[in-house]
């Protein structure tokens, strides 16, 4: 077994994502909080950029981003799986896209984080140090035997954010193998095997406006070495990372808790950076997942975004505040933004500073 | 009969239709009976390299004449659909590529059946699936993942950990079930009265 | 979205036979190159005399081989110059510049076995993914014909199940009864002149394998023509595609960029709107339907051509 033996440094937090929910973000976490709106309104589109590193100390600056939770989501992330194993499957024939991903991650993190991440290589021999989660590990590439979990497994236990592997065959993409533990309210166990339409097929609007037919197009083309990136979001009550429908009734009742007096603590925005990566070997591609949660009261210290949340909310389709599961307390989620909402004009874009 | 437009990944069938083939797998339940006769009238070659493999539908339909009729090179009847699953499995062991799979009947029936096939590497966009009979559904609870046969209600309770679930139309081959989820977790107690939707 | 490419040096050349030559290239940096899928291609862009050639190439290495990258190439006299160029020009120390792998041919992973079927110079593909299910430790079977002994490339390299036949020996491929007795699950690829395609395809349709377990490659080298003259009506630009030169060639010439992968026919990248048509389009692409091949809306610039009074393209 992976045996955690974490280090928390100076930097990492010492949090928890469930039951008394200590989790929050430093005021610097803050500032770079992936703030997913550009306008003041939102509708389906097909977001997709280049994933190119850019804007120092911001969650772009690397292929991946680890920041101050790292410890704790991963800590968190050994809890769900320890609880319900089909969290992270892999049907058998993703096992070489597994290694791919090994080797993606790997690279990156060693190349990104030094002080945090090593990787040494002789031929297949490859050795790997894991500082923050005291893992030492020395094993033979494309051998699962010489790791304690599958490539897969092994790996995304090391890594924030949701992962999928899509295995591309007659001209479409299939979700055959995944590590889901912080989703919004998606069922790998249930989704594992579909294709890309099938997948997706409980979005609400977006199969109509033939955003899906693009979006497939758009990454069948996706080629090794040029990563793409767009943003997903949606509402979470309370800093749950692990909101899946196996355990909705554990946490559903939580939906009907706010006041407008606890609102601004408990209720977040639930921010997915998420990035895709063809794979060399498999001619897969890697579906990276990241969320990140932003309570409200944090996000509006921010003027711009306390504005534009509130218009955003306030103005959004019901189709998608019903598929994003908030329809039943947007009234009260646009009441209280409304305070951080003087009618001044937002600037384009994203970041606080702009 | 056809089901109202949903979803992409709710399964839509076809009418089963004689390609070439060196073999013909044939299964079917029910109702499915009719749609392998029609099947036989118009494709004569198929009898003489055809295995039926049947057995009632849910709803209790038992036309097992209709294929003793047939003059298929071999057919049998099994008691149930898990019986049947295992002489599928069976027949799979020494087949070759060049086999025709045809699905026929109930949805639960054909989901399993296409299940088996694709897990000996029979692609499922090259099984025929006709629907007939009855439209009773497998749904899993994506709860404690327990299997309910024949639901014929929306809402139902599940069968394995009684939970009340609501029928998606969202459906996984690999499963061979649609999902149910629960339908008051944000509310307990409060269930919608259940509606008779499958028959 | 911009084609990944990769800077590399030729680091060997060598003559496999009359026809064939294969070619590696390692990365100019000296560093690795990304490993690949079996089935993989890379373009390679040749400055031939002023003229600028981007051919589509199989992979032929070990995929796991991260220190080069080897294409096998086979002589076209006919063709419009690019493997000519290939065997005549590059040799070793040459710097050149190749796509990053793209894959249309890819293994299907679920396969209980995978059968491949070569003809020719369409072993190459095979070759990788040899290699790389060895890796992985799947079944595979190769079949593979040539004109003569003399001209089957790798034949003393390939080892394992391997069968070979020679047009010239009157032995051949025994297709009906090798496809009739694969077991259920069983991948068929096949690869090599276009009359071995089509009748793979019809063989394996009449014993009623899946469609969608039998994978052909199907690139096509763009053949010349006549020269034709094209509108585009996006960029507002009238070019001239000389007979050796592809339209996609051409356009690239003229400084208007399209997407491409494949450059063959195969990946539909390319595609473009006809606005107008007087005359016929030559479609020699393996992408559009033959509804849409009839209705001469549509073209593919890498491979397809024109004959007639005037063409305009949206582009």
């Amino acid at each position: 077994m992976l045996d955690l033996k974490p280090d928390f440094g100076g930097f990492f937090k010492d949090e928890t994502f469930v039951g008394d929910f200590t989790f929050a973000n430093s005021p610097s976490a803050v500032r770079r909080f992936p703030f997913p709106f550009d306008r003041d309104q939102y509708m389906y589109s097909v977001n997709i950029e280049p994933h190119v590193p850019t804007r120092p100390g911001s969650v772009l600056e690397h292929a991946f981003d680890i920041d101050e939770h790292y410890v704790s989501e991963m800590r968190d992330r050994a809890r769900v799986l320890a609880r319900d194993p089909l969290r992270c499957q892999s049907l058998p024939h993703m096992e070489l896209a597994g290694w791919d991903l090994v080797e993606l991650i790997m690279e990156s993190l060693s190349r990104d984080y030094p002080q945090w991440f090593t990787l040494e290589r002789s031929g297949n021999d490859w050795h790997w140090v894991n500082k923050p989660l005291g893992i030492d590990q020395r094993f033979t590439f494309l051998d699962p035997s010489t790791l304690p979990y599958g490539p897969m497994e092994y790996i995304t236990r090391q890594m924030q954010g949701d992962f999928t592997l899509q295995d591309e065959r007659d001209g479409n993409l299939w979700v055959d193998a995944g590590m889901v533990t912080t989703q919004a309210d998606w069922s790998l166990d249930f989704d594992i095997g579909m294709n890309f339409f099938e997948w997706h097929a409980p979005v609400p609007l977006a199969h109509e406006k033939g955003i899906f037919d693009r979006a497939l197009k758009f990454l069948l083309k996706l080629q090794h070495g040029a990563p793409v990136r767009r943003f997903n979001w949606t509402m979470t009550v309370n800093p749950l990372l692990d909101t899946a429908p196996e355990t909705y009734p554990e946490w559903g009742p939580s939906k009907t808790t706010l006041t407008q007096a606890n609102l601004g603590a408990k209720q977040h925005l639930r921010v997915e950076l998420q990035s895709l990566f063809r794979l060399p070997r498999s001619n897969a591609i890697a579906f990276s997942i990241r969320a990140y949660l932003g309570s409200f009261q944090d996000l509006v210290t921010v003027p711009k975004w306390g504005r534009r949340l509130h218009r955003v909310v306030r103005d959004l389709h019901p189709d998608l505040a019903a598929y994003k599961g908030f329809l039943r307390n947007r009234d009260a989620m646009v009441e209280w933004l409304s305070k951080y909402d003087d009618g001044a004009p937002t600037s384009p874009g994203i970041w606080p500073e702009d | 009969m056809s089901f109202p437009p949903s979803i992409k990944s709710r399964p839509v069938y076809g009418v089963l239709s004689p390609r070439p083939g060196q073999a013909h797998l044939i299964i079917a339940d029910g109702e499915g009976a009719g749609a392998v006769a029609d099947l036989f009238a118009s494709g004569p070659g198929i009898a003489e390299r055809a295995h039926v493999l049947y057995t009632p539908g849910p709803n209790g339909t038992d036309d097992w004449a209709v294929i003793a009729g047939l003059g298929a090179a071999q057919a049998q009847r099994a008691a149930s659909v898990p019986t049947l699953l295992f002489r599928l499995a069976r027949v799979l062991l020494d087949a070759k590529a060049g086999t025709q799979c045809y699905l026929a009947g109930s949805e639960g029936l054909i989901g399993q059946a296409e299940r088996d096939l694709m897990a000996q590497g029979v692609p499922h966009q090259d099984i025929q699936k006709e629907h007939r009979g009855s439209t009773v559904r497998r749904v899993q609870c994506v709860h404690c993942k327990g299997v309910t046969e024949n639901v014929r209600t929306d809402p139902f309770q599940c069968s394995h950990c009684g939970l009340h679930l609501f029928v998606r139309d969202h459906y996984s081959r690999r499963l061979a079930a649609f999902q149910g989820v629960c339908i008051d977790a944000e509310e307990p107690g409060n269930i919608p009265p259940p509606v008779e939707k499958f028959a | 979205m911009s084609v990944a490419k990769l800077l590399v040096r030729v680091a060997e050349v060598e003559k496999i036979n009359d026809l064939i030559t294969r070619f590696r290239f390692v990365a100019r940096d000296g560093g690795l190159l990304p490993a690949f899928s079996g089935g993989a291609h890379v373009v390679v862009e040749m400055e031939d005399h002023g003229t600028r050639r981007m051919n589509p190439y199989s992979l032929s290495g070990d995929p796991e081989d991260r220190t080069g990258y080897e294409i096998t190439v086979r002589r076209d006299d006919a063709g419009r110059g690019g493997s000519i160029y290939m065997h005549r020009h590059v040799s070793p120390g040459m710097e050149m510049v190749i796509s990053h792998p793209v894959n249309l041919f890819p293994l299907d992973g679920r396969a209980k076995k995978h059968l491949f079927l070569a003809g020719g110079i369409g072993i190459t593909p095979f070759k990788a993914m040899i290699h790389q299910l060895s890796h992985i430790g799947a079944k595979w079977e190769l079949h593979y014909a040539t004109r003569n002994p003399a001209l089957c490339a790798y034949g003393d390299q390939l080892k394992g199940p391997v069968h070979f036949y020679y047009d010239d020996l009157k032995s051949f491929i025994p297709l009906r009864d090798l496809l009739a007795r694969q077991p259920l699950g069983t991948h068929v690829y096949c690869c090599g002149p276009k009359g071995m395609l089509s009748w793979v395809r019809a063989t394996a349709a009449e014993l009623g394998l899946p469609e969608h377990s039998v994978h052909f490659e199907e690139f096509t080298a763009p053949q010349p023509g006549a020269p034709f003259d094209v509108e585009l009506t996006l960029t507002g630009k009238t070019i001239h595609v000389p007979s050796h030169q592809s339209l996609l060639e051409a356009m690239e010439a003229n400084g208007v960029d399209a997407p491409y992968l494949c450059r063959g026919g195969a990946c539909g990248q390319c595609e473009c709107q006809v606005v107008k048509a007087e005359g016929q389009i030559l479609h020699r692409d393996h992408w559009l339907t033959d509804e849409e091949k009839a209705s001469n809306s549509k073209i593919m610039p890498c491979v397809s051509r024109f004959e007639g009074r005037s063409l305009a393209i949206e582009r």
